[in-house]
């Protein structure tokens, strides 16, 4: 068993800030990622972040996670670094089981911060399983972070940001997006970026889903449907796309499967993503010193993860007896930066399932 | 050109290139199917590419149940499709 | 429209642009008509033309007589939302952001787009700047005056 003060589960935007913020503080960190190497989602993200100059609004994702790695370079005597590291088991007494290289690896923390991230939720329809049906973030990583292209011809299903995003990031690439599909009415996403792919002649169709994927042993074909105004296929309105990629763009959710392991309290709240962990407004869990943050904690933007990252990093070094200098500043700083970014009509979703959240917790008290 | 990475998938030699996961370089030499659903064996490619799920399970040098997605190419890897649950060895 | 198409209608496009006396001289036009939280236009603008106030989540509004015509927004802005318009006798000319490759050369001829995608003529290109930190092009282009409130971007050389 190995002992350390405070382990970081992910090494994302929220994980990384966490850790900046916990060695900050004085605090001695180990970041645990599974990949190979760090910055989670950002090293694919190649538009230029919302948000303010507090959350590197403006500057490209990618850049960001350079901006991120290249602070966690200057705490190099507290912060230790292990990736390939799979993190496969939490238990409530703070014991985590890493696999790394094929070994198994058991880690005696005094505190975490879980910063997992998130997964890309899955739609049913006919054939969903073929080959070619792809998350529109699985898209983004084989072109953005290895340079494959990912298909010829795409039919994007979903318009909420990622759908809108990688939809423009694919036509970068020079892949033809033949439509984005959306079952509501409305565009789901920004409709800056609506508008980015609209110019481009790319037809957005509200009120349609995917019906079918055809092909044997890959997708060859999509056909879609429109919807009535309670989301019923409307007969005889199907449509025929020839494409050879499906991108699923439905949404996210928190990937809690570690804290519900060691028996933190999680709830089903979809305005977060689905099931997502009961935390204080330090963002620690219902397991004592275990901290949540980014999309871990309920689905959202980059630039909140970066903010909920480094409020966690505070709250979990303090726990450990490194208060930070400005402690007090910097944590209501945090407050006032993610109610600022939670303010607008897209930030009312994640206030609504944060207030839901809250309910739970107070009733469990 | 970066440079190449040498592996074989069902005993056919490949290339990748370097920064390449097993999957990505698969891909990129079309190859669109990685596993096969388990009991109805319908053909299965990747869905996540960073881990989460499991439809990118290979048998790589010999080991099941590897997610290639997150896998980075080595040179000289032995990479083979994976039929049911796998072999525990 | 916009919430449907994802573009906007011709009114909401009206309200953002200024008179042809003012468009004389070069002004950004701020195509932002949503509250969303972001404000890298307002910080990056040289001259303070740009106000959003205290809360981010508000859509930016320009002051004309202090706007430059710089373009240094038109490279921030995360949604490639902004252009800068000027008339110059009967022509209009715009300086908007491009990021796919090859981006158009000074002199060429392109397809120009309204911003429903419909291709609506043939624009000059008059110049190029590529930023290296931001890595957006920023290319200025002139049409036929007729089409000052329906350009919206160039898409493909002119064959």
């Amino acid at each position: 068993m190995i002992a350390k003060e405070l382990v970081v589960i992910g090494g994302g935007p929220a994980g990384l800030c966490a850790a900046i913020a916990a060695a900050e503080s004085g605090s001695r960190v180990l970041i645990l990622d599974r990949s190979a190497r760090l910055g989670g989602q950002l090293i694919k993200q190649t538009h230029k972040f919302f948000g303010s100059e507090n959350q590197y609004a403006k500057t490209r994702g990618f850049d960001i996670a350079k901006i991120l790695l290249s602070r966690v370079d200057t705490f190099a005597d507290l912060i230790e670094i292990w990736v390939e590291a799979t993190v496969v088991a939490l238990y409530p007494d703070k014991v985590l089981t890493v696999v790394q290289d094929g070994k198994y690896i058991k880690i005696q923390a005094k505190a975490i911060v879980v910063a997992a991230g998130a997964s890309e939720k899955f739609l049913a329809f006919e054939n969903n399983d073929l080959p070619g049906v792809y998350g529109a973030g699985a898209v983004q990583t084989l072109m953005n972070v290895y340079g494959v292209r990912p298909a010829d011809r795409v039919l994007m299903v979903g318009s909420g940001n990622i759908g809108l995003i990688v939809s423009y990031q694919l036509m970068q690439a020079g892949v033809k997006v033949a439509a984005i599909v959306e079952a509501a009415p409305r565009i789901g996403g920004y409709k800056v970026h609506a508008s980015k792919i609209a110019r481009l002649g790319v037809p957005i169709l509200t009120s349609t889903t995917v019906l079918r994927a055809v092909g044997e042993t890959c997708v060859k074909q999509a056909v879609t449907v429109k919807l009535d105004p309670a989301w019923k296929p409307i007969p005889g309105t199907e449509s025929v796309h020839d494409v050879d990629a499906i991108c699923v763009a439905v949404g996210l959710t928190p990937l809690t499967s570690l804290l519900a392991m060691a028996g933190a309290m999680t709830s089903y709240i979809p305005e977060l993503g689905g099931y997502a962990p009961i935390l204080t407004d330090e963002h620690e869990s219902t397991l004592a010193d275990v901290f949540v943050a980014g999309d871990a904690a309920g689905v959202e933007e980059a630039s909140s993860a970066m903010v909920e990252g480094r409020l966690a990093g505070l709250c979990a070094a303090k726990r450990l007896g490194y208060p930070h200098a400005d402690f007090d500043d910097i944590v209501s700083e945090c407050h006032a930066q993610l109610a600022g970014l939670r303010n607008g009509p897209f930030g009312c979703k994640t206030c609504a399932g944060i207030a839901k959240m809250r309910e739970v917790r107070d009733h469990a008290r | 050109m970066k440079q190449e990475i040498p592996f074989t998938f069902d005993g056919v030699p490949m290339t990748g290139r370097v920064g390449d996961t097993v999957a990505s370089a698969l891909h990129a030499a079309g190859v669109m199917k990685l596993s096969s659903s388990i009991k109805r064996h319908r053909p299965r490619g990747f869905y996540c590419a960073i881990g989460n799920c499991s439809s990118c399970h290979m048998i790589v040098d010999g080991k099941s149940n590897v997610k290639t997605c997150v896998t980075p190419l080595r040179a000289g890897m032995k990479v083979e499709t994976q039929t049911g649950k796998g072999v525990v060895r | 429209m916009l919430d449907k198409f994802g573009f906007a209608t011709p009114e909401q496009v009206a309200s953002r642009f200024f008179t042809e006396e003012v468009l004389k001289k070069p002004k950004a036009i701020l195509e932002c008509y949503e509250d969303i939280p972001c404000n890298p236009c307002v910080t990056s603008c040289p001259t303070g033309a740009i106000t959003i106030g205290p809360d981010i989540n508000k859509q930016p509004v320009l002051d004309p007589d202090k706007c430059t015509g710089c373009a240094v927004c038109v490279g921030a802005c995360p949604g490639l939302a902004i252009m800068v318009a000027q008339i110059k006798e009967d022509r209009a000319w715009f300086k908007i952001p491009h990021e796919f490759l090859p981006h158009p050369a000074k002199n060429e001829l392109w397809d120009a787009a309204g911003r429903d995608g419909r291709l609506i003529g043939v624009a000059k290109i008059e110049g190029v700047v590529l930023s290296p930190k931001t890595k957006t092009a920023i290319v200025t282009v002139s049409i036929e005056k007729a089409q000052l409130l329906r350009f919206a971007t160039v898409v493909t050389k002119h064959a």
